[in-house]
């Protein structure tokens, strides 16, 4: 469990993070979404304790992260592919940082294995591909076995089967009960992975929600039907309080009932359905259309990037 | 997952400054520049003692033999080692901060200051223990390269001559020192490499063209002026004690390490 209240991170005139308050919950992979610049990258910061906030708290299990001895227990995060000594081989990359918390050598094979860098692992990291290195930073973010897992960009530079690798690690770990906390600014990967979403613009909250109620709460939602009775069906729709559009191609574009709903209408006045499809609207459109109120952050937001990616 | 009886603390009962202390030694093992820092200070040490001792006698007078310090010259590869001490002091923190480690470092040690005197800690120890190495090796090559009855010739129960030796090992260690505290404060391996440098060796250039009496004032509190008077025998008139000069050069190094220690609990990593 991740609490954020208030949380607001200013670097000289430079808002990054802006009275954010949030919550993740364990069991379930919460998306973090937002442009480049969003302040992604300064909350995951925040919530590890690098960066101190310059108003509010975020706590970690009830603590706040800098707090714990040994935190290795309580949270792993990956959040740079890059965060190791290219001189150093990936055992001895992960050691340092398992001995720092009283973690012994059979774990560091352990995760070596789990990331599936084990025949790579006396090899210096310097020489490691950006895919590599993402496993790697996996690897230390899951040397303690901890609860809470944050990843910031995981997917940034793997190969598809790196991607689904990483999606399946994801959900297996909400599924052991974790709190899964997953950056990205890919929101096709964002609709796969995540169960619910936390949507920043410009360092400030723009939503919070499971992705369910994200993606049907808006316009973009609605029932796809072909009939030869399209005109029959469009008035007992309308008569229920539906909306009935007729599109070009002859079909109806129906929002305010559900596609079971359509049929039973269907069934019980006879009739022929030649096609009945539910179509929800993708993450990228509803993340625009509640974006578009926010000004001139698409553009704005690229130049807002201390220590961003 | 496979999740986890290894993953449990297998070290339970040790308290977290040993276990920070045992991260920060495999960190400082598991890089090659370290390892060859250190064997550099040992070679550089050793070849200068032996071929000083072998070209020496020959080119030097009685009169220049009598007048000169035979223990210091047999140090003459200090410096030389105390450019790769220097560095790798320097680069045991900067490293950290060039290549994104320091986050990861700092993820699993929120305890920064903890963290720091445990680097300070082992680093410390390692050059101490090759530094005083490096020079009693220097020391006894340069004997035994030396042609037998040479006057040059000294034994560790003269006056001075022990404290000289271990003091060059005593000399690097808070070089390397100083080099740490710097890095911690500047972060960055090129600045902060030429900074030691710079504090080390430019204020002698620059004492040249002072007014004399500025010279016999300022002088002998340099830096290096004031860390060689560890490894001299023969003191120079106008100089430091060689407690009193080693007192003064850990001041530098104390300085710069207290600076480091200040400014890393609230920084931004």
């Amino acid at each position: 469990m991740i609490e954020a209240a208030g949380l607001s991170k200013r670097y000289g005139p430079t808002v990054a993070v802006d009275d954010l308050s949030f919550t993740v919950p364990p069991g379930q992979v919460t998306g973090f979404l937002g442009p480049n610049g969003a302040g992604k990258s300064t909350t995951m910061r925040l919530i590890l304790g690098l960066d101190a906030p310059t108003s509010g708290t975020v706590t970690v299990n009830g603590r706040p992260y800098a707090t714990y001895h040994r935190p290795l227990f309580q949270a792993g995060a990956l959040l740079e592919a890059s965060a190791a000594h290219g001189g150093r081989s990936a055992y001895n990359h992960l050691l340092c940082l398992a001995l720092s918390n009283g973690i012994g050598r059979a774990r560091v094979s352990e995760v070596l294995g789990l990331v599936g860098l084990r025949t790579v692992a006396r090899r210096r990291t310097g020489g490691f591909s950006l895919g590599m290195s993402q496993r790697l930073g996996i690897a230390a973010a899951l040397l303690g076995d901890p609860p809470v897992l944050l990843f910031d960009e995981p997917v940034t530079g793997l190969d598809p089967d790196g991607v689904v690798w990483i999606r399946n690690l994801l959900k297996s770990l909400a599924a052991e009960g974790r709190t899964v906390f997953l950056s990205s600014h890919l929101m096709s990967e964002m609709s796969m992975t995540a169960d619910r979403l936390i949507i920043i613009g410009r360092g400030r909250l723009i939503a919070q929600a499971s992705i369910e109620d994200f993606l049907g709460g808006g316009p973009g939602s609605y029932v796809r039907v072909r009939s030869p009775q399209g005109d029959a069906l469009a008035t007992l729709l309308k008569a229920q309080g539906a909306t009935v559009d007729g599109q070009p191609d002859g079909t109806l574009r129906i929002t305010g009932a559900t596609p079971g709903a359509v049929g039973e209408l269907a069934r019980a006045n006879d009739i022929t359905l030649a096609e009945l499809s539910a179509h929800q609207a993708s993450l990228e459109e509803r993340y625009m259309e509640l974006t578009k109120d926010s000004a001139d952050y698409r553009t704005a937001g690229d130049a807002l990037v201390p220590g961003g990616k | 997952m496979a999740a986890a009886a290894t993953a449990q603390p297998s070290h339970r009962r040790l308290p977290l400054f040993a276990a920070v202390l045992r991260s920060e030694f495999c960190k400082l093992r598991s890089v090659r520049s370290s390892i060859w820092a250190l064997l550099a200070a040992v070679v550089f040490n050793v070849a200068a003692g032996a071929l000083l001792a072998i070209f020496l006698p020959g080119a030097l007078s009685a009169q220049d033999k009598a007048a000169i310090d035979a223990t210091r010259v047999s140090l003459g590869g200090l410096h030389l080692s105390q450019l790769a001490i220097g560095l790798l002091g320097v680069l045991v923190i900067t490293s950290e901060y060039g290549t994104g480690m320091i986050r990861a470092t700092l993820a699993a040690v929120p305890q920064r200051r903890l963290m720091l005197v445990a680097k300070t800690t082992v680093f410390a120890a390692t050059a101490l223990t090759t530094g005083i190495a490096a020079c009693f090796a220097a020391y006894f090559a340069f004997q035994a390269f030396l042609p037998s009855g040479d006057s040059m010739r000294t034994s560790l129960s003269d006056p001075g001559v022990l404290r000289a030796v271990t003091g060059g090992g005593l000399y690097l260690t808070l070089l390397g020192l100083f080099g740490l505290g710097l890095g911690t404060v500047i972060r960055s391996s090129a600045g902060a490499v030429a900074t030691l440098f710079g504090v080390l060796f430019v204020p002698s250039l620059i004492m040249t063209l002072l007014p004399q009496s500025w010279q016999d004032t300022i002088g002998p509190y340099l830096p290096l002026q004031a860390g060689e008077t560890i490894y001299t025998v023969q003191q120079q008139t106008g100089t430091l004690g060689p407690w009193a000069g080693f007192g003064v050069f850990s001041l530098y190094a104390a300085g710069a390490l207290a600076a480091g220690f200040l400014l890393i609990r609230h920084r931004d990593a």
